[in-house]
């Protein structure tokens, strides 16, 4: 196994990561502390372990870790600044949008990347955007009330 | 009104920031320094003799530390169960399912462990399987357990009826009246077989644990929902004192019953064992689909009508495919029979539950477990028969259904809720019996023995600076309990929210919990905290009294203290001053099988919910337009989070309802991973949903609440097929409602029904 070290702006730090190519993306990350990623269905199906590649959501449980290097990640921990939750964090708290929590952290990430590129979607694009992300849970009723509210404050 | 400041309002989740902030730790996410991973070699066949286990390959791999095998535990107890001793940790010289655990390979990485455990391979002599239970149960079946399993002894527990045989796991039955007469001068009967598919409750974070031996004292932390179960069975296997195994459960990535008793601690733990160093093994969601699923049901349902309506009497016999273990489905059956025939009077019963061992992944609980199974043949029976009779099903149900107060299982509780009121309130929110052009509705009751075994112990200390921590076993599995369990501290205590701390699930520190399920928590740990702060609340009053040197009478409670002489004093000041130096106390409070929860069940959980949904004719497909469910909780302490439990519940309901089931093709599961085995996605969210809250004060629980979170999900599959039967004119038997099955409603007559 070659190893490789890799560096990445990661939540705005700069990190150097040394790997395997093999290495995926989600442990690279869980083994750097940052275990706010969840692995669940490991198939790029529940996006769990969504964080966001260059603003864009990616499954990290089927990215390679390589593949970071020179970009920039966000993960669930880089959300807040300075003890302040993002408007999506806050709209997920006050919407009781989660339970047990363990998709909340893709789910935020997802909703977030929509809320960047489309400030104002309509429930159809949320729906397209969120289809990847399964809770079970809440169900998505709550889901799509946070994401509408932190969209409205936004506006 | 009560006066009441904290309990009765949606206040913020305690563990709110740390879930969207990614802090909130589960056990998936723990280390310990030195740690080894543990993978599992798995059976390829369903039933054989194993005649060896070839590890040498698998050795070879670096990294790799051992492969255990059941040989490897010769000194231990090498089985655990709660109810029956018939669950290997690894397969002992048969193996009864594919996918049952051969080895665990450990390494020092996961992939080494990953790769390693690959290379396991075993020697079978194959034995004939059975996969299906009606065939397990024919005299010529292959017996999965030619020799019975010990049962445990827990008096909580009933193993299953007097000795079943041959591949009976377990068996109950019930009956009252003159079942032959009532069929007799009966104007309607119905009959039919119904199937209920075979579901994983997919909690999305996969079973694992992490274990260490410390000091020989075993300590595992662990994705577990009853970690004083899972506790007990790593006591039998190593022979250690309950004192000396320490079961930690952090935040649980969902539970719904899947994570109910002993998963993979075992394995970590004889790892842990054997190597003296800490050892995690961690599932995928196929391996975790290869350890517990719920029970398929095949119903078969008669019922007896008047041409009035009345209901005269009912037939049941259910047979559960329960899979190759005991594990829960003594208790499952139990349930599946106390649940099966509805919250109706009638005049005769006859009910057989019959848990049935096939080489199939072994059953065990699922939200609601039992309930869902049989409510879909009684209440798409109360549909049909309504249409048959030409009576409006609203009405049909309110002729049959027990009042308040009034039993369902002669001897029981008598049912704490008020059906019809319900029924009422439901289908008037659903817009029955005007549902709206091209919308059909179904909606579906039911009432469920629930709270488990009533026992539940609880602490609170009092701390020096007046705030309070509450010492609970119950398990946060995000239905919200710590929050609720704050809001009882912070309303007994007079505090604000921000001075109550929960700890929860520590086996070596935290008092005794038997269970988080069966929706239990509230109700049950709620009161036992009542009197924890009740006692609390007496030693403060005495040590003020004793302090300032006045009668006990004289002191009198406060928010965050007491009034002594019209003078306040903080808890702190009192403990001070008591003490002579900074200082706290404990009150401790608990709920046995006594008092108020004498009689069981310790509440009856009621589901009331409807559905209003558009069926394509052409294609099959089905829209839920509404859903509807009430949440008849008595008291709603947190209503947001309550409302969640339901919208969850209804959610799964939808689930089993219309996608989801394991398949079996012959012995071999076939789908066992989440893009074959669909659950409820964005898009499959019901236009409108409408969670309504009944608070009637008349739970057995703290102000009179009840519990909740599993009851909405019990009857939306029958809600479903009900709105189905009316749109296609043919009463569906079979879940899930797929759009080829609907379709074939429509166009297929198999002179059934009619």
């Amino acid at each position: 196994m070659t190893a490789r070290t890799v560096r990445a702006l990661v939540n705005g730090a700069e990190r150097h990561f040394t790997l395997e190519d093999r290495t995926l993306l989600i442990d690279a990350l869980r083994d750097a502390g940052l275990t706010g990623t969840k692995l669940s269905c490991d198939m790029e199906v529940c996006g769990a372990c969504t964080v966001l590649l260059d603003g864009l959501p990616v499954s990290a449980c089927t990215t390679l870790a390589a593949e970071i290097d020179g970009r920039e990640v966000s993960t669930i921990e880089g959300l807040a600044v300075g003890g302040q939750l993002s408007p999506v964090q806050r709209a997920f708290v006050e919407c009781s949008a989660f339970q047990c929590g363990f998709c909340t952290p893709g789910m935020i990430l997802t909703a977030t990347a929509l809320l960047r590129s489309d400030p104002d979607p309509d429930p159809e694009q949320v729906g397209r955007w969120m289809e990847g992300n399964i809770c079970r849970c809440t169900g998505y009723d709550s889901i799509l009330k946070a994401i509408a509210l932190a969209a409205e404050r936004g506006r | 009104m009560s006066g009441r400041k904290v309990v009765g309002a949606s206040v913020p989740r305690i563990d709110g920031v740390a879930k969207v902030t990614g802090a909130a730790r589960f056990a998936s996410d723990l280390t310990l320094p030195g740690m080894l991973h543990g993978r599992i070699a798995r059976s390829t066949r369903a039933h054989a003799r194993l005649v060896s286990i070839h590890a040498e390959d698998a050795m070879r791999v670096r990294g790799v530390v051992r492969v255990v095998t059941a040989r490897d535990l010769m000194e231990l107890v090498p089985y655990y169960g709660h109810i029956v001793l018939d669950h290997p940790i690894l397969a002992v010289d048969t193996v009864r399912f594919q996918g049952e655990p051969l080895a665990l390979v450990v390494a020092d990485t996961r992939e080494a462990a990953a790769e390693a455990a690959d290379q396991v391979w075993a020697d079978y002599q194959d034995l004939e399987s059975v996969v299906d239970a009606e065939a397990a149960l024919r005299p010529e079946a292959p017996v999965l357990h030619p020799v019975r399993g010990r049962p445990v002894g827990d008096e909580g527990f009933d193993p299953g009826g007097s000795l079943p045989t041959g591949n009976i796991c377990a068996e109950y039955s019930l009956a009252w009246g003159d079942l032959g007469a009532a069929f007799a001068s009966a104007d309607l009967v119905l009959e039919a077989d119904y199937r209920y598919p075979m579901l994983y409750g997919y909690a999305m974070e996969p079973y694992n644990a992490l274990a260490a031996f410390e000091q020989g004292d075993l300590v595992v932390y662990s994705s577990a929902q009853h970690p004083y179960m899972v506790r007990n069975d790593l006591s039998r296997i190593f022979g250690l004192p309950l004192a000396r195994v320490r079961v930690v459960v952090p935040y649980v990535g969902g539970g719904y019953g899947t994570k109910s008793y002993t998963k993979v601690e075992p394995l970590a733990s004889v790892a842990a064992w054997l190597l003296q160093r800490p050892v995690q093994v961690q599932l995928s969601v196929e391996e975790s689909i290869l350890t517990t699923r719920s029970d398929s049901a095949l119903i078969r349902a008669r019922s007896a009508f008047t041409r009035d309506g009345r209901l005269l009497g009912r037939d049941m016999d259910i047979i559960l495919n329960s899979g190759a273990y005991t594990d829960n489905s003594p208790l499952v059956a139990q349930k599946a029979l106390n649940r099966c025939f509805g919250p109706y009077r009638m005049e005769a019963l006859r009910a057989r539950v019959r848990a049935v061992f096939t080489n199939t992944v072994p059953a065990s609980s699922l939200r609601g477990f039992g309930a869902p199974q049989g409510n879909l043949g009684g209440e798409t029976q109360m549909d049909e028969a309504a249409d048959r009779l030409g009576i409006d099903p609203v009405r049909l149900r309110m002729l049959n259904l027990v009042g308040p107060g009034e039993e369902i299982l002669p001897g029981k509780r008598g049912v704490d809720a008020d059906l019809a009121a319900d029924l009422d309130q439901l289908a008037e929110a659903l817009g029955w019996p005007r549902p709206g052009p091209g919308l059909n509705a179904g909606f579906g009751l039911s009432a469920s023995d629930a709270g488990a075994f009533p026992v539940s112990t609880v602490m609170v200390r009092i701390h020096a600076d007046g705030s309070a921590s509450t010492l609970t076993g119950a398990t946060e599995l995000g239905q919200g309990s710590r929050t609720v369990m704050a809001q009882i501290v912070a309303e007994e205590l007079g505090l604000e929210m921000g001075q109550v701390a929960v700890v929860a699930s520590d086996t070596g520190v935290t008092p005794y919990e038997r269970t988080t399920g069966a929706s239990r928590t509230t109700t049950l740990a709620g009161r036992a905290l009542i009197d924890a702060c009740k006692d609390a609340r007496r030693q403060i009053r005495e040590a003020a009294a004793e302090a300032e040197g006045v009668a006990v009478s004289e002191v009198e409670d406060a928010p965050g203290g007491v009034r002594v002489g019209g003078r306040l004093v903080g808890y702190g000041e009192a403990l001070r001053r008591w003490f002579g130096a900074e200082a706290e106390i404990s009150g401790s409070g608990l709920v046995r099988r006594a008092g108020d929860f004498q009689k069981m069940p310790p509440f009856w959980e009621i589901g009331c919910s409807g559905v209003l949904v558009g069926v394509d004719e052409e294609t099959g497909v089905v829209s839920v337009e509404k859903l509807v469910t009430l949440g008849d909780v008595g008291f709603a302490i947190n209503p947001a989070l309550v409302e969640g439990q339901d919208a969850g519940a209804a959610t799964m309901g939808l689930g089993a309802a219309l996608h989801e089931q394991l398949v079996y093709d012959g012995d071999m599961l076939l789908n066992s991973n989440v893009v074959d085995y669909r659950v409820p996605r964005f898009h499959d969210t019901p236009r409108e949903m409408t969670h309504l809250l009944v608070q009637r004060g008349d739970g057995s629980g703290p102000y009179g609440a009840k519990g909740g979170g599993e009851g909405a999900g019990n009857p939306i599959g029958g809600a479903i097929a009900s709105a189905i039967g009316r749109a296609t004119g043919r009463y569906p038997r079979e879940l899930p409602l797929t759009p080829e099955r609907v379709w074939r409603l429509f166009k297929e007559d198999d002179g059934d029904q009619d």
